[in-house]
């Protein structure tokens, strides 16, 4: 259990974590979310004790970090994954931080097997790729068999195997009861491993919700049209009563209503359509959305005025009746 | 936290990078290698020396002429083990191994100057005695008053060097940045403001000025230095005390 209340980091004028309050909860694998730069490794570098809160709190299991005895025990993260020295063997790497909290040198043998480095144990860390740096981080936070794990970005610089095994890994170590805290600035993986999302933004926590919560207000679905008889078909749906976005080129979306009435609609008026999907905006469009204000740098979109915005997102928008039942089992499933 | 589990965890640190090795292997082949020359030199112009300098003649100061040289290599060696941390980001991975800053910081230095001094120690003796061993006919005895002092006091003399530079790159974190500094201080400028007229009296209270008078036996005739072998050391210490001291202020206080 990860305790935040009121946490806040300011950096002179810029207020880098601004009065977080959230709990991270055993069991499950929480998803830290945001844009890059939104505070997130601030946030897990104050949980460490590695850097002093402005004002606010943050305890583990109840306790300040530097009070735990031998916190790697209790409490095992991923920073960065070049966060060790150069010219010492994995082993060593691993030995000194196990020695420093009492664990037996047996156990990183053990480690080193779990993240499959054991045959490249006695080489320099110089020498590795990112992703077995990452590896060999996570092995260093696997060291104390810890009741807590924080991994900041440890998707990053994995290969699609070391990806679906730091999936499978995390999973199971909050099956196992453990609490299971990771940052992303990816939507789309933090939908396939995470149970409950802490979404922030310039600091500032901006939603605390479990995943599937945040699927269910977030996902929009809409169906969209094109026709080279556009103006008359504009004509129809308004006269309709369907509210109509023009989205880029000469396409059409329309929110909360079927495909089937508007394929009739079209029908009855004799209109020729060259397209009529149903499509499902994605969960990476969702976060965009919601941290829109948040980012300090970006390109401007309204979807109020219904140019751009869907059509600037990423390609994205696969056909509802396929895909989108199978992100929620994937999650699910997980 | 026990500090016993931190010292063996610096312990395997220490000894599981190169860079350990290497500086601790040139500071002890340097200031052997350069004494002896040096003594083989003194021996040979010895009979062309004035009979001033001839009474002022120090056979063991002479033999520990290759420190001058060494000790950059001591201060390598305590820069690195140091801002080691820093340079790869290693210190956020021991940081959070080890929260309490203090045990740290203080197990770190604790290791790395026993080291320290056992190589300068061994060093100390090895230059002695192969330094006297080429003076032939002017050389000092282990027994006579004064050298043991010198001889034990040139490892002490050492080790005070690489500790003063752990404290400083305790407080600097960059390697670049305290070698940057402390090479040219020990290597120029301390000799300079030691030696200059004007700036002797600022001079002889700087940490190697002082430090190294332990390493003398026979006092040149005009000295006026206002210590003696233990209070020069005494000063080096108070610097030493003064560097260590800031730097664990710093690291409890800024964030890693």
């Amino acid at each position: 259990m990860i305790e935040l209340e009121g946490l806040t980091k300011r950096y002179g004028e810029k207020m880098a974590v601004n009065h977080l309050t959230f709990t991270v909860r055993p069991g499950i694998v929480t998803g830290f979310l945001g844009p890059n730069g939104a505070g997130k490794s601030t946030t897990m570098r104050m949980l460490l004790g590695l850097d002093r809160p402005t004002a606010g709190d943050v305890r583990i299991d109840g306790q300040h970090y530097d009070r735990l005895k031998d916190p790697l025990k209790y409490i095992g993260a991923l920073l960065d994954a070049k966060a060790m020295h150069g010219g010492r063997s994995a082993f060593n790497h691993l030995l000194c931080l196990a020695q420093s909290n009492g664990i037996p040198r047996a156990r990183v043998h053990e480690v080193l097997d779990t993240v499959g480095l054991t045959a490249v144990a006695k080489k320099k860390a110089k020498g590795f790729s990112l992703g077995m740096g990452q590896r060999l981080g996570i092995a260093g936070a696997l060291l104390g068999d810890p009741r807590i794990l924080m991994f900041d970005e440890p998707v990053n610089g994995l290969d699609p195997e070391g990806i679906h095994w730091i999936r499978n890994l995390m999973k199971s170590l909050a099956a196992q009861g453990r609490t299971v805290f990771v940052s992303s600035h990816l939507m789309s993986e933090m939908a396939l491993t995470a149970d409950h999302l802490v979404v922030i933004g310039q600091g500032r926590l901006l939603a605390d919700t479990s995943m599937a919560d945040f699927i269910r207000q977030n996902s929009r679905s809409y169906v969209r049209i094109r026709s080279p008889q556009r103006e008359r078909l504009l004509d129809v749906l308004h006269g309709a009563g369907i509210t109509v976005v023009e989205a880029g080129g000469e396409a059409l979306e329309v929110d909360g209503t079927k495909s089937e009435h508007i394929g009739e609609l079209a029908a009855q008026h004799q209109l020729v359509l060259h397209e009529l999907s149903p499509q499902q905006a994605s969960l990476e469009e969702a976060f965009m959305q919601l941290t829109a204000e948040s980012v300090e740098y970006h390109a401007h979109s309204d979807p109020g005025l219904g140019a751009t915005a869907p059509a600037a997102a990423p390609p994205v928008a696969p056909p509802a009746g396929q895909q989108a039942p199978q992100w929620g089992n994937d999650w699910k499933k997980g | 936290m026990a500090a016993t589990q931190v010292v063996r965890s610096e312990w395997t640190k220490i000894r599981s990078v190169a860079s350990t090795v290497w500086t601790l292997s040139l500071a002890a082949v340097v200031t052997v290698a350069l004494g002896v020359l040096i003594s083989l030199l003194s021996k040979n112009e010895f009979d062309d020396l004035s009979t001033k300098d001839r009474l002022s003649f120090d056979p063991t100061f002479i033999s520990f002429a290759g420190m001058s040289l060494g000790q950059l290599a001591m201060i390598v060696f305590g820069v690195l083990v140091v801002s080691n941390e820093y340079s790869t980001g290693m210190i956020r991975t021991s940081l959070a191994a080890v929260p309490q800053r203090g045990t740290f910081l203080f197990s770190k230095i604790a290791v790395a100057t026993g080291l320290a001094f056992v190589v300068a120690l061994a060093t100390s003796f090895v230059a002695f005695f192969l330094g006297q061993a080429m003076l032939g006919s002017h050389r000092a005895s282990i027994d006579d008053p004064g050298v043991l002092r010198a001889v034990i006091g040139g490892g002490l003399y050492m080790t005070l060097i690489a500790l003063f530079s752990m404290g400083v790159a305790t407080m600097l974190r960059s390697p670049m940045l305290s070698l940057g500094i402390l090479m040219p201080f020990f290597f120029l400028i301390s000799a300079i403001l030691g030696n200059v007229d004007a700036t002797k009296k600022f001079g002889q209270y700087l940490p190697d000025q002082a430090g190294s008078k332990i390493m003398q036996v026979v006092t040149p005739i005009d000295d006026d230095v206002p210590y003696g072998p233990w209070g020069g050391l005494g000063i080096m210490v108070l610097w030493v005390l003064v560097a260590v001291a800031g730097g664990y202020v710093l690291l409890k206080k800024r964030d890693a």
